[in-house]
């Protein structure tokens, strides 16, 4: 009563993220009852917000992870363990006095690439039953504790779930990650 | 991102044993970002392949910073901030001002006004299932100016808070709010003719008739 169209639109945002105070809130739903324009203001913007909020419209490119991957290990330094990485320290310190420790320390280093090598080598199996709730991002083992929404998942295998490009959950399948 | 405490506890532990030296980690922790990078570059580069360029920058450049990273914020909204700024200095350098549409040079003073009045009837999710639906929407989106789009990406698809969304982008949560009604309503008016099926009513308000004024 009393709210004009102009305000309605300025709050279109605000009333479908419903923060709104109730006075306001009720006042526009009022209004809407009868104006045929404010309705349709609302229930459009209500689909905008709904279509663009779904899942499949944030979809990567076929094989970003791969080769996103494939950049940082060229662009990773050497990857040391806690243990190596107290190593290399120590080595330094050891240089720092004169020492040609760092040199020997690093060649004692393993070999940077070895778990990624093994890891790419050891890929998810594709017919790996996994399961993928609704509106879930990632695919996960039945046993997974991290499942959302756990009462709509959906059966399928791995190589189905990559290629709707679902990702892994880092939890139940890290093995392979 | 994480948002219950023992997926932030995890989070937060995967970066110490990254910074502690075990690189390897760094791809558990990046991998749940990895679609709001690369919508986000795109939301700021509409070009995919530039998009894709950026998001792998940002995240190399995320691991080679990590150690500056103190939890103050949270770890998406970090990555997220150093996703648009290297999307921003590389539209720099390309020079798209140029070609940048008209809607971006509007200031967010004064009123965005509906111009479709028509009738909208609820749109079921499925309807993304349509190759053309989904085409549309990108399209429509990519009509938007950026200032427009990277508000409405990070805050509509990604679905950040109107505070995140201030921070990640540096402006105020207001003009968070202005430019995202600004966006639903110019994307509104983009896709009503395609989508909201039949006409029924006369526009209230002529064309530049403002009943308010």
């Amino acid at each position: 009563m009393g709210i004009t169209c102009e305000t309605i639109w300025r709050e279109s945002s605000n009333y479908i993220d419903g923060t709104l105070s109730p006075d306001l809130q009720q006042s526009i739903d009022e209004h809407i009852k009868t104006c045929h324009a404010c309705a349709s203001v609302l229930a459009g913007l209500q689909n905008i917000v709904t279509l663009y909020g779904d899942e499949r419209m944030a979809e990567l490119p076929s094989g970003f992870s791969r080769r996103l991957h494939r950049r940082l290990e060229a662009n990773m330094p050497t990857t040391r363990r806690n243990f190596f990485g107290w190593a290399v320290a120590l080595a330094g310190s050891v240089l720092a006095v004169g020492g040609i420790e760092l040199s020997r320390a690093s060649h004692e280093l393993p070999n940077s690439s070895s778990k990624l090598s093994q890891r790419l080598a050891k890929p998810i199996p594709p017919d790996l039953q996994v399961v993928v709730s609704d509106k879930g991002k990632l695919f996960h083992l039945a046993a997974c504790p991290f499942i959302i929404n756990r009462e709509t998942v959906r059966h399928m295998t791995a190589s189905v779930a990559l290629a709707q490009g679902l990702s892994p959950c880092t939890r139940c399948l890290s093995k392979y990650l | 991102m994480p948002e219950n405490p023992a997926e932030t506890a995890y989070e937060a532990e995967l970066i110490q044993r990254i910074k502690s030296g075990e690189h390897d980690l760094f791809y558990r922790l990046i991998q749940p970002y990895e679609r709001r990078v690369y919508a986000a570059a795109l939301a700021i580069i509409r070009n995919e392949a530039d998009a894709e360029d950026i998001a792998q920058d940002s995240i190399l450049k995320a691991f080679r910073h990590l150690s500056q990273f103190r939890g103050e914020a949270k770890f998406s909204t970090w990555l997220l901030q150093i996703t648009i700024n290297q999307a921003r200095m590389r539209k720099r350098r390309m020079t798209l001002r140029a070609m940048e549409s008209i809607s971006d040079q509007q200031n967010d003073e004064g009123d965005y006004m509906p111009r479709e009045f028509a009738d909208w009837r609820e749109i079921p999710s499925e309807s993304l299932e349509r190759k053309e639906i989904r085409t549309a929407l990108v399209e429509a989106l990519s009509s938007l100016g950026e200032k427009y789009r990277s508000v409405f990406v990070l805050r509509d698809i990604q679905h950040l808070s109107i505070e995140e969304t201030a921070r990640v982008l540096e402006i105020s949560p207001g003009s968070v709010k202005t430019r995202l009604l600004r966006a639903r309503l110019m994307l509104r008016d983009f896709l009503s003719p395609g989508l909201n099926g039949q006409w029924t009513a006369t526009p209230a308000f002529a064309k530049g008739n403002k009943p308010w004024e």
